[in-house]
């Protein structure tokens, strides 16, 4: 079930106005998965949505869905179904109308259209506003319905673009567990497309970083954060201190690397560094220790920031040699600005890059 | 309370200064005596002249003739072009879509000598039907600007979300865009037609012999002096736009209730 390929996008390039926004893109969604595509707006992720979904055409390279080549296939005949940014509800269709308009297309038979409706609208905890139109539903219930209008068609693979964005914080996280939890129900694979990192970790079983067009990396949310391919994911997933190291010497099983001026310490890692390499090092914030009291092997620095964001404490810490760390605890003492703290970095939890 | 009073008497003068002229009109349209200076009594004879007046009789009946026609033709063909505009990508587009706004902010006058000039150089004899050629001229493009009002990038959105639902071209715009654009297409026919109903200027560049339009016949008698029997005509003109316009509003606002359900 896993294994098998759903969506294969082959070389796929796309041109406007001459233009490439994306070039050469390869990439093979699974069945059943959850997979996001994400990026700052304006990187291709919604080119590459509406590639799939025939809504733009390729400019050179091959779509295929359920091992199809879909390529010069009309967005009305794929098997796949787009819920749109602003939910592009019909605004003179009630909510019932809207759900079965796809299957009206289809020319289903109106008896089977009214059971797949009610059984859709059920699912999205919609019943009892079949007969409301759009403008009359909140931002929650009209993304329902988009959700809803999308699934009755029972397609292959449903195409989410950046569909929880207009929704207000709180609804937005009560959303984000309820698609899960609703692809998980119906095994339908999701291709997600956003710009906002906390969905896509939450949410997806993985994650495609895109890039200016292009895939920067590839893999499982946890992977993503612990283990970053460069410095643009690690920059763009999460918070991150990103700081220039020099490779000292090879030692078993990873480097040992001097930085922050003259502090030396040894990072495990599988990857091949040479000796004297200039390198970034990645550290999260909530992976360094800090504590008042000096340690073996801590550094001294001063408490120049401290933001309390009730399960933990973020903290800016001025290292001598005009380096800002950032630093996230959940210890409950008290860090007050300008106190003079010890910071120590965990050598399981630095993730050395060479770009 | 002062404040108050102000505010009312000024909407009242607002009322008095709109709506004196019209009321007016229609008082002496029951006036029995002949004259537009004294009310004599009170009397229908007006009314009942009208069908003797064959001169008015005609006069109005080309008058609707030329409205109905060229908001008919009018609207088709500014639907259509407003759809297009938004629809489809060409060259010049941008240039054509402000072209658009020339003939609704160029003087009247200036068209209807640019109409007369064109029938003459092709040697059109002028008729009721250069009127009617003339009013679609004018009116097409207050058609467009009204239905191209109704299709935004929204409407881009809902066809792209209708064909991502399979629907056909022709599904999508009977399903889709025909409910958007209604209220645009309904507005603009209702604009044009009034716009024809009492055009003056146009008509009298465009106006062959024996093709007299209300407008035109009352604007010729002016000289002679208005006779009451133009008034009890206007007041039924009055009285049927009203009727239009208020069988729209209840319309328009019926079918908001309902979707407001």
């Amino acid at each position: 079930m896993k294994d098998n390929v759903i969506v294969k996008l082959e070389n796929v390039s796309k041109k406007f106005d001459d233009k490439y926004v994306i070039k050469n893109f390869s990439l093979d969604i699974y069945e059943g998965e959850f997979i996001t595509l994400l990026g700052s707006s304006g990187c291709g992720k919604t080119t590459v949505l509406r590639m799939i979904s025939g809504l733009e055409n390729v400019t050179s390279g091959k779509v295929y869905i359920d091992s199809k080549d879909v390529t010069n296939v009309d967005a009305t005949k794929r098997e796949v179904n787009t819920i749109f940014q602003n939910f592009a509800l019909f605004p003179k269709m009630t909510v019932k109308e809207n759900v079965a308009f796809g299957l009206r297309m289809k020319k289903v038979e109106e008896k089977e259209i009214e059971k797949k409706v009610s059984f859709a609208i059920d699912l999205v905890k919609l019943k009892g506003y079949e007969n409301r139109y759009p403008h009359d539903l909140s931002g929650g219930q009209q993304q329902r319905v988009a959700i809803a209008r999308g699934i009755v068609m029972n397609p292959k693979v449903l195409l989410l673009d950046e569909s929880l964005c207009s929704l207000d914080l709180k609804l937005r996280k009560s959303m984000q567990i309820e698609l899960k939890k609703l692809q998980k129900k119906l095994g339908i694979t999701f291709i997600y497309v956003t710009h906002a990192q906390d969905e896509a970790l939450s949410m997806s079983d993985r994650i495609a970083i895109i890039n200016k067009g292009d895939i920067v990396q590839l893999d499982t949310p946890e992977n993503i954060y612990n283990h970053p391919k460069n410095v643009f994911v690690a920059d763009f997933i999460g918070e991150a201190n990103i700081i220039p190291a020099k490779v000292i010497k090879k030692i078993d099983g990873g480097i040992n690397v001097k930085m922050l001026e003259n502090f030396l310490i040894d990072i495990k890692t599988e990857e091949e560094f040479e000796k004297g390499e200039d390198i970034k090092v990645v550290v999260r914030p909530e992976d360094i220790a800090v504590s008042k009291n000096e340690l073996v092997g801590s550094i001294k620095g001063v408490i120049i920031d401290s933001t309390y964001s009730g399960n933990s404490t973020n903290l800016i810490i001025d290292i001598p040699g005009d380096f800002d760390i950032k630093v996230s605890t959940t210890d409950e003492s008290k860090f007050r600005e300008n106190e003079n703290v010890y910071i120590k970095f965990d050598s399981n939890k630095i993730v050395p890059l060479r770009k | 309370m002062k404040g108050k009073y102000s505010k009312l008497l000024f909407i009242i003068l607002v009322f008095i200064f709109l709506y004196l002229p019209i009321g007016v009109l229609i008082a002496y349209s029951f006036n029995s005596g002949s004259t537009n200076l004294i009310f004599e009594d009170f009397s229908f004879k007006w009314y009942l002249n009208i069908i003797k007046n064959t001169d008015l009789v005609n006069a109005f009946l080309n008058t609707l003739l030329v409205a109905v026609t060229s908001t008919v033709i009018s609207t088709v063909i500014g639907t259509i072009s407003a759809y297009g505009l938004y629809k489809f990508d060409f060259p010049f587009k941008k240039l054509i879509n402000s072209l658009i706004y020339i003939p609704i902010v160029i003087p009247e006058i200036v068209l209807g000598i640019s109409l007369l000039s064109v029938y003459t150089l092709m040697k059109l004899e002028l008729s009721i039907y250069s009127i009617i050629v003339s009013h679609i001229a004018f009116s097409i493009p207050y058609v467009i600007v009204s239905v191209k009002t109704t299709l935004t990038s929204q409407t881009i959105t809902y066809e792209e979300a209708a064909k991502d639902l399979g629907a056909s071209n022709y599904s999508i715009f009977k399903k889709i865009i025909m409910p958007i654009i209604t209220p645009g297409i309904v507005s603009g026919a209702t604009l044009v037609f009034t716009l024809s109903l009492d055009d003056v200027v146009i008509s009298y560049f465009t106006a062959g012999p024996g093709s007299n339009t209300l407008p035109l016949y009352i604007y010729s008698i002016m000289k002679s002096g208005i006779t009451p029997d133009v008034n009890a005509l206007t007041s039924i003109l009055l009285l049927v736009t009203f009727v239009i316009l208020i069988t729209l509003t209840i319309v328009q606002s019926r079918k908001i209730r309902k979707e407001a359900l």
